[in-house]
This record gives structure tokens, sequence and C-alpha cells, in this order.
């Protein structure tokens, strides 16, 4: 009985909310999903009713989509390797700090994240711009300019800067369980610092770091506001060239199946990486 | 409680002049007389607010942006209430799969989102009509309202329910003069949350928008891809002045940590 009245009351009150998700969120995929395998024709656009596997051949077999993948991925494990070589001492660092210091910090190092990804990649080509303030500062010291912006190494810089707090929550989140007092019983136990890092803190903070891997990777490998400021025309990355293909190719299918691929392939990731963690943990756990 | 050493604080300096870097750069540059991207080293001017100021199209994506954020993030909390308080409250066949669906748009790249959502409006024959627009926005921020109202109703005391239901109070009467106020604090954060993530929104509302429904990040995106001058500057000082006062705002609400790290 009470099942019955809790699954109708929970149903009820989910209605609206259950509804638009339907409408628009699995309606919207499973259509994009179903365009992929349309035929496309430069001159008559979409055809509705036929069929093919184009799309995810060209994906396949030509190396220009090959190469976008694959950098998109390089840049992304890259920026999450940073992130987690940067982030995790960090907030290992922010956890030591005493009142008030440590939320002021805490508060300044993970605010940017609330701010448009679009003013901080701007603010990024105001630095890293051919006559922007750190070549300015390269000249006046006397050195030559450099070429920063439009290359890999702004986008990665950039990329860093936007998934870093990212990082820094879930370790911040998992330090914040890690009991002082088990440090200190290692250390006056006689292990040397590094003993207790590699020994007590690590343990305890690998499920945030592997939480924040996941995250950082997953949302690098489908940015699209930073490499589109900051690669130009032609340092392209997976979303940059989804959007080329719907916007100025015109070609949706292609865009579509494009898509439908960093989707799957960012799912398969997450999923496998969350298993393998899952199982890590456990194990680690003497489960 | 061992304290950081010098290597550890010179570490933590680098990483917050890292982070804050590009952002007081910005608001610098904002106040530059010259007609170039440079320091205000002679004098500050405000000649390239002025300058924002007397572009309509500029202001027009503002007003897109600001109506868009405020009724977007209403509607997601009017819808993400009462699912919280389903899925907190009931258990219930696929109570998980409705949580796991309502928090999805978290883990699905807003470009996917985009470029799906394009797909329907055009066989819909609605692309880039704001309501349409506006459905889209309260999809991707629903679940971060939905986070913090469930938190919150987690976290509360249910006896005072309990006493007043025993007493004959009525489910709305109930709902409203002891469940929301409880839970006051993470509806009001989450729709603040939901605020800002909305106004800030790029990715996919530039796939759904058209030119009089573009909203102010879709704008200063093209704007930033055809030229760079200091008027940029200047919107993104605005918008960081913006994003300051709403996040003053969240922290006195709910607690700025809490919203970030998730401290309860």
């Amino acid at each position: 009985m009470s099942v019955l009245r809790d699954t109708g009351r929970g149903y009820l009150l989910s209605a609206p909310a259950l509804a638009l998700f339907f409408g628009l969120l699995v309606l919207p995929l499973l259509l994009t999903l179903v365009l992929s395998f349309n035929v496309f024709d430069y001159e008559v656009g979409v055809k509705g009713g036929e069929w093919t596997l184009a799309q995810y051949t060209n994906l396949l077999t030509d190396s220009y989509f090959y190469e976008i993948f694959l950098r998109t991925f390089w840049i992304s494990a890259l920026v999450t390797l940073l992130c987690v070589v940067i982030g995790v001492p960090e907030a290992y660092i922010l956890s030591r700090m005493g009142t008030p210091w440590r939320s002021i910090f805490l508060i300044l190092i993970l605010t940017p994240l609330l701010i448009s990804v679009v003013v901080r990649a701007f603010g990024w080509s105001l630095l890293l711009g051919a006559d922007g303030l750190i070549n300015q500062a390269i000249q006046a010291l006397g050195g030559r300019p450099i070429k920063m912006l439009y290359t890999p190494f702004a986008v990665i810089l950039a990329l860093v800067h936007v998934m870093l707090p990212f990082m820094i929550i879930p370790v911040w989140t998992s330090l914040q369980k890690l009991d002082a007092s088990a440090e200190q019983a290692a250390l006056s136990l006689g292990a040397t610092q590094a003993q207790v890092m590699r020994m007590v803190v690590l343990p305890q903070v690998m499920p945030g770091v592997l939480s924040g891997t996941l995250i950082v990777f997953g949302l690098s490998a489908s940015s699209f506001a930073i490499p589109g400021l900051l690669g130009g025309r032609r340092l392209k990355m997976v979303a940059t060239v989804v959007y080329d293909q719907y916007l100025s190719e015109l070609n949706w299918p292609m865009g579509a199946a494009i898509a439908v691929a960093l989707l799957v392939i960012n799912l398969l990731v997450m999923l496998s990486w969350n298993r393998l963690v899952e199982g890590r943990y456990k194990k680690s756990l003497g489960e | 409680m061992s304290k950081n050493g010098p290597l550890a604080l010179s570490f933590h300096a680098l990483v917050v002049v890292f982070m804050l870097a590009p952002l007081v750069v910005v608001c610098l540059v904002a106040f530059t007389p010259e007609n170039t991207l440079s320091l205000p080293w002679h004098g500050f001017s405000l000649r390239w607010f002025r300058a924002v100021f007397e572009r309509a199209d500029f202001i027009q994506s503002f007003y897109n942006s600001l109506i868009l954020a405020v009724v977007a993030a209403t509607l997601a909390t009017l819808i993400a209430v009462p699912a919280a308080l389903a899925i907190t409250r009931y258990r219930f066949p696929g109570r998980d799969f409705l949580n796991g669906l309502f928090l999805s748009p978290i883990i699905i790249p807003h470009l996917v989102l985009g470029v799906a959502m394009l797909r329907l409006f055009a066989l819909m024959g609605v692309n880039g009509s704001f309501v349409w627009l506006m459905f889209a926005h309260v999809v991707v921020i629903t679940p971060y309202v939905l986070r913090l109202v469930i938190a919150a109703s987690i976290g509360m005391d249910r006896s005072a329910e309990q006493a007043a239901e025993s007493l004959g109070a009525s489910r709305f009467t109930l709902f409203r003069l002891i469940t929301l106020p409880m839970i006051l604090p993470g509806v009001a954060g989450g729709w603040l949350l939901a605020f800002i993530n909305s106004f800030d929104e790029v990715t996919l509302s530039i796939f759904v928008t058209s030119p009089s429904t573009q909203t102010l990040p879709v704008r200063m995106y093209v704007y930033a891809t055809e030229s760079i001058d200091p008027m940029m500057a200047a919107v993104s000082a605005l918008v960081i002045a913006l994003t300051a006062a709403t996040m003053i705002i969240l922290d006195r609400v709910y607690g700025l940590d809490r919203v970030l790290v998730g401290r309860h």
C-alpha cells in the first residue's frame, strides 16, 4: 500500500521535471543519434528517409578527423596531468592553512569557476597575444616576442586555469575526511614527512584525485570556448570542429556523428575509469 | 596542525597569481585611455565603458541574458524542489533513475546538448526562439538546484513536520509553513547558482540563439573571434563585477564555500 502511495507521490512531484527532461534531453539526443545516420547531400541537405554509415566511416578513415580526436585527447590528458600536479599539492597546502586564510584563499582560487569562460579566455588572450602583456614585458626587458596565442600552449594554459578548481574541489573534500591524528601518529612513530605523505595522505586523497581527473578530462575533451578563442582557425579541437560542421559546412549529419562519438568516448572513458577506481579502492579497503 | 613551509607558500602564491592574473588584467585594461589593449599606465579612463553603453547590440544581449537567467533559474527551481522532495522523501521504483536523469546534464557536454537541441528546435521550426532557449537553459541548470535542495532536504529535522501533520495541517500548509522555510537556504542558493550558470552559458546557447536572442556570452564570443579591442575588456569587467555581486549574495544566503566544496 505505502509503496504504491510513495510511487504515486514520487512521480507526481517529479512529473514536471520528468516531462521537460524527456522532451528536451532524451528526445533531442535520440534525434541527433538518428541524424548521424542520415544521408547528407551538399545540394539538398539532409535526406530524411535515407540511411548511411558514411559519417562514421569518414570519422574512422579521414585523417583530418583522426588528427583532431587525437589532438583533443592528448591536450585533455596533458591538462588533466597538470591539474593533478598543481591541484593536489595546492589543496593540501590550503588544508594546512589556519583560519581565516584557508577560506579566503579557497574562495579566491575557486570563484573563477563562476566567472564566464569567455571572459577568462579573453583575459588569457590579453596576456598571451602577439603584443600582449607578457610579450610587452619581454620586449621591455630586451627579449624577442614569443608566439603564444593560437598555439597548443595557450589552449593548455587556459584549460588548466579553467579546470584547476574541478581538481581542487574533490581533493579538498577528501582531505577534509583525513584524520589529522593519523598524520601525527605516523610522525610520532618516527615516519619521515615523505613517508607520511606517501603512506597516509596520498591513499586518503586518491578517490578525490581520481574523481577530479574524471571531471577535468571530460570537460577538457568537450571544451569549446577556450580552443575557439585561443586556438584560432588552425588549432581545432573536437568541439570547434562540430561547430564548424553545423554552422559553416552545414553538414549536420557529420557534426552529429562527431558529437555522438565524443559523447560515447567520454562516457566510456568515465565508466571504465570509474570501474577501475572502484576496483582499486575496494581492494585497498580490503573488501 | 603543522604549518606550511616557505616552499609550499611560494607554490601557493604562484597558484593564486595564476588563477587571478587573467581576471585582474581584464579589469585593469578596461580602464585604459588608449585605443589598444594596454595597461592604464598614463591615467584611468572610462571611455571604453561609455563605448559599451553606446552599443545597442551588447545592451540588448545583456538584457536577454538577464531575463533568461532570472526566468530559467526560477523555472528550474520550481521543478527541482518537488523533484528533490520526491527523491529524498519517497522510496519508489525508478527513483535512482530519476535522480541520475535529472543530474545527467552535468556530465553530458554542453556542446552535445547544444547540437541536440538545435536539431529538435529546427524540426519544430522554433530555432532562435527565446522561449525555447529558456527551456534549454532550464534543463542544464536544474541539476545545480536539485543538488542543493536534496542536500538541504536530507539535512533537515523532520520532527516539526511530523508534529504539524499529527495536528492536522494540510499537505500544502505543511510545505509552506514548515518544509519550505527549512530548506530555504538550499532553494535560494540553488536559484543563485542556477542564475550564474545560465548567465554564463555559452556553448549550448551559441547553437540555439538567433541574432535577436543572442545572449551576452554568445555576443562576446562572436565579437572576440572577430576583433579584440578594449571595449571587450570593459564588457568583461562588467560581467566580472556582476558575477562578484551575485557571489557575495550567494555567500550571504548559503555560504560560498558550501556551494563550491559542498561542506554542510
